[in-house]
């Protein structure tokens, strides 16, 4: 004789599912996939001024002090231009950004700088978007906050929108 | 006024539904007597007229796709004038709402056969069955109506519309939905006879032979959906493969794998009055997939390269529809299911026993699958993100597909009931002899992965066993539907032999080359000829103009694009195919490099096409046994006819009436 316990068993299984489907709907469904570079500490480089007014960039301009934003951008990128106003904002709310310029030339940078504002203490020229790979950015704009030990705490995607800014000065704040 | 029709349709259709929903449960009352409830009669015509208005339904959307009314929010959110005629019309389902109504349009189509054709069925069971049918249905018109309504009208009319995905801009959009969705459907049949047959306790061999041509019809069309659909994915993607263990894939293959299980076990119920319990489980279980399907796509609870524009609350909606139909189905087989009085045993040699074991292995490749597909939704409930792919689908699913196969290629040598291993000596000594033949065969020219190696030696065994039941029979009295088995059989030995030869033999070639240049895969020696600008009309592209030489002889060409759409912008990858009879070559163009040479991608895939051939054959064999079951049917009512015709004479004549035959 069939035991009828086992006639409940789809139903409970069932009842699982649906449980927790039910449960994931109520959940924000988050498509962000955090980079494996979050926590780890910045790869050792050193690059040359991309232009003549500001220094280069290299590791060691990223231990001490307090923690730093690293915006990866270029002169020929058009959401570039977009972002600038939301840089010029963080860097008046107290924000230093470090800037590495992809693949870009002196003259180029400088007239970027001129037309939009500089936010930048420091800007490396990657030629090769040596340093770009090794940080794991795959595109420009990017922006990284990097803490006063050099290591990688955030790193935001595409061009910073205005109301991005509270967001990445709270990210700044968090790794203090 | 188009839209308001169609609107109207609906509406009207989902009143009916509650009338086929009231009349089919009446029914199930009052029948204490023996007498039909007279409230019962309105579900047939119920079901009948609102198939027609679901069908209307459907067709005034078409029309509106058809000439693009840009006053309709789902015709400018997803079609466009400019597009060629036939990518308008097909459109149609290439979106949420669209869909949907198709899905519910074949839905009440299916009900309304159903209730117009079927007449063997005693009334209560009928009745019943319509019933479920009926609430089934109002729950989607519920869904479309409430939550997803095609016929939405904008305030103030669209000048342009969006545009189609390019990925669906494809004559595959053509033909993979609407079958899949016939087929997911088809099943709902299924599942309101199994529940109608539960409810009056009517779970017999004369219930089997009503469910069977369902179940079998929409099985063909499954088979032939998924078959159309892994086509259009292998060569629309651009990737080369031809199953991806996608989640959309699983929600069509999951009730595939139930329906093959019913349709053999509904078999085994038809022929010998056994396995009663397991056939109303499985029937309710097809549906049930089809219905779980449609939520994973349509929720975004997972994610998946198919998935639709996804909203939470359509996810919460169907959810709740899931719990109602499937929660509600598994109550009352909990109830019922015990009282159902067991059915004819047997041994565990015998065709039922190899069905049984099949059917389990069937079952358990189910639970696979369903495992792979959901595992992702558990783990991110604890906020671990995993992707399951083809290394667990690959080896899980193998290990009961490989035992499935081997009896697979044994069960239908054996005779109902009881039969001796010792009968089949000779068949199981050839078959055994195939098998161990081949894979020593290919093991000695090479390496190869296990699993292609096994799936090779077991495509010859099975191909061979597949043509073992008509041996010694005389071909022309061989019944249709066994007929219908072999080919069915033999399809899925030429599949597996295609998926073999692909996952063992096929050759790969990515190289970087600038036009002039030549490279080897296989056989063949590809040169890039040109790359050159074209343009169709609403896109353009860069084309690679490939030759392709095999020994001497004339090139062929191939022409593989790098498509970017304008409305709305995307870029596609198509692909360009050599086919030949033993195999395809598949070119894909890359991107340029920064010093001119271009990126070029070529399989030689031998047999690749044989997968597909299979599909087509075993979907095939499936049409031959729906055609000879109906056609005893048939034969056997008109004799039953003939037989009550002759007693009725003799009786009027005032001889003695001989005892019907049945």
């Amino acid at each position: 004789m069939r035991s009828s316990v086992w006639l409940w068993v789809p139903l409970a299984l069932f009842a699982f599912f649906a449980g927790l489907a039910a449960y994931m709907l109520t959940q924000e469904k988050d498509q962000f996939v955090e980079s494996t570079m979050i926590g780890q500490p910045l790869p050792d480089f050193a690059l040359k001024p991309a232009f003549a007014d500001l220094p280069g960039a290299g590791r060691g301009d990223f231990v001490g002090g307090g923690p730093r934003l690293l915006n990866i951008w270029a002169s020929w990128c058009l959401p570039c231009i977009a972002e600038a106003p939301q840089l010029e904002a963080l860097q008046d709310a107290g924000a230093e950004i470090v800037g590495i310029a992809i693949r870009d030339r002196p003259e180029d940078v400088a007239a970027f700088l001129a037309r939009h504002g500089n936010p930048y203490v420091r800007i490396g020229a990657d030629d090769i978007s040596e340093v770009q790979l090794a940080i794991g950015s795959s595109g420009v704009p990017e922006t990284f906050v990097i803490d006063a030990e050099g290591v990688i705490r955030y790193q935001h995607i595409g061009d910073i929108r205005a109301d991005d800014v509270p967001m990445l000065l709270d990210q700044l704040e968090k790794a203090r | 006024m188009i839209a308001e029709i169609g609107l109207a349709c609906l509406w009207l259709a989902a009143a009916l539904a509650v009338l086929q929903m009231v009349s089919g449960a009446m029914a199930l009352r009052g029948a204490a007597d023996g007498a039909i409830n007279p409230m019962a009669i309105y579900a047939r015509p119920a079901a009948v007229v609102q198939a027609g208005l679901a069908v209307l339904a459907f067709a005034m959307l078409l029309w509106a796709f058809a000439i693009t009314d840009l006053s309709i929010k789902l015709v400018a959110t997803n079609s466009h004038s400019m597009k060629p005629l036939i990518y308008k019309l097909t459109g149609t389902w290439g979106n949420h709402e669209g869909s949907m109504l198709l899905w519910v349009g074949v839905l009440a189509l299916s009900g309304g056969l159903l209730a117009g054709f079927e007449r063997r069925l005693p009334e209560r069971t009928m009745g019943a069955a319509l019933g479920v049918q009926g609430f089934v249905a109002l729950g989607f018109y519920a869904f479309l109506l409430f939550s997803s309504n095609p016929f939405e009208r904008l305030p103030v009319p669209a000048v342009e519309g969006v545009g189609l995905n390019p990925l669906l801009q494809d004559i595959g959009l053509a033909i993979h939905p609407p079958t899949l969705y016939a087929g997911y459907v088809g099943l709902s049949v299924a599942f309101s006879l199994a529940m109608g047959a539960l409810l009056t306790r009517e779970v017999n061999p004369a219930f089997a032979r009503v469910m069977r041509p369902w179940v079998l019809g929409a099985w063909v069309l499954l088979t032939l959906g998924i078959t159309a659909g892994s086509y259009w994915a292998y060569y629309e993607l651009g990737w080369g493969g031809w199953w991806f263990w996608d989640p959309v894939e699983n929600a069509s293959l999951m009730p595939w794998l139930a329906a093959t299980a019913l349709m053999h076990s509904v078999s085994v119920l038809a022929a010998r009055d056994a396995l009663r319990t397991w056939t109303i489980m499985l029937g309710v279980l097809a549906f049930s997939m089809s219905m779980l399907g449609t939520f994973l796509v349509r929720s975004g609870v997972l994610t998946s390269v198919h998935a639709f524009a996804v909203d939470p609350e359509r996810g919460a909606f169907i959810l709740a529809l899931l719990g109602l139909y499937i929660g509600g189905a598994f109550a009352i087989f909990a109830l019922r299911a015990g009282a159902v009085a067991e059915g004819q045993r047997f041994a565990v040699t015998s065709r039922e026993g190899a069905l049984v074991f099949n059917n389990v292995m069937l079952s358990a490749i189910l639970a696979i699958v369903l495992m792979g597909t959901l595992y992702p939704l558990l783990t991110e409930a604890f906020d671990v993100r995993v992707s399951v792919g083809p290394p667990y689908f690959n080896p899980a699913s193998a290990i009961f597909a490989v035992p499935m196969f081997v009896v697979m290629a044994i069960g239908p040598l054996l005779r109902w009931k009881a039969d001796t291993p010792a009968r089949v000596q000779f068949e199981l000594t050839l078959v055994a002899a195939v098998l161990i033949a081949v894979i020593a065969l290919v093991s000695f020219f090479g390496q190869f992965p296990l699993l292609p190696l096994l799936g090779l030696g077991l495509a010859a065994a099975l191909a061979v066993a597949a043509l073992l039941p008509l041996r010694g029979r005389r071909l022309a009295r061989v019944p249709t539907a066994t007929w219908g088995m072999v080919l069915a059989h033999f399809g899925v030995a030429v599949s597996l032999f295609g998926m073999a030869c692909e996952g063992a033999f096929t050759q790969e070639r990515l190289a970087a080359i600038a036009p002039g240049a030549t490279e080897d895969v296989g056989d063949f020696a590809v040169t890039l000829e040109s790359v050159t600008p074209v343009a169709g009309p609403n896109w353009t592209a860069i084309e690679a103009r490939l030759a392709v030489r095999q020994g001497g002889g004339e090139p062929a060409i191939l022409t593989p694009q790098a498509r970017n759409f304008w409305s709305p912008p995307q870029a596609t990858s198509e692909s360009a195919l050599l086919t030949r009879w033993n195999g395809q070559l598949y070119a894909v163009i890359g991107n340029q490099n920064e010093d001119g040479r271009w990126q070029i991608r070529v399989w030689w895939k031998p047999f690749v096409t044989f997968i597909w051939y299979g599909g087509m054959l075993i979907a095939l064999g499936g049409l031959l046994a729906i055609a000879g079951r109906v056609r005893v049917d048939v034969r056997r009512r008109k004799a039953a006819r003939l037989g009550r015709a002759r007693r009725a004479d003799l009786a009027a004549l005032g001889g003695a009436a001989p005892a019907p035959a049945e």
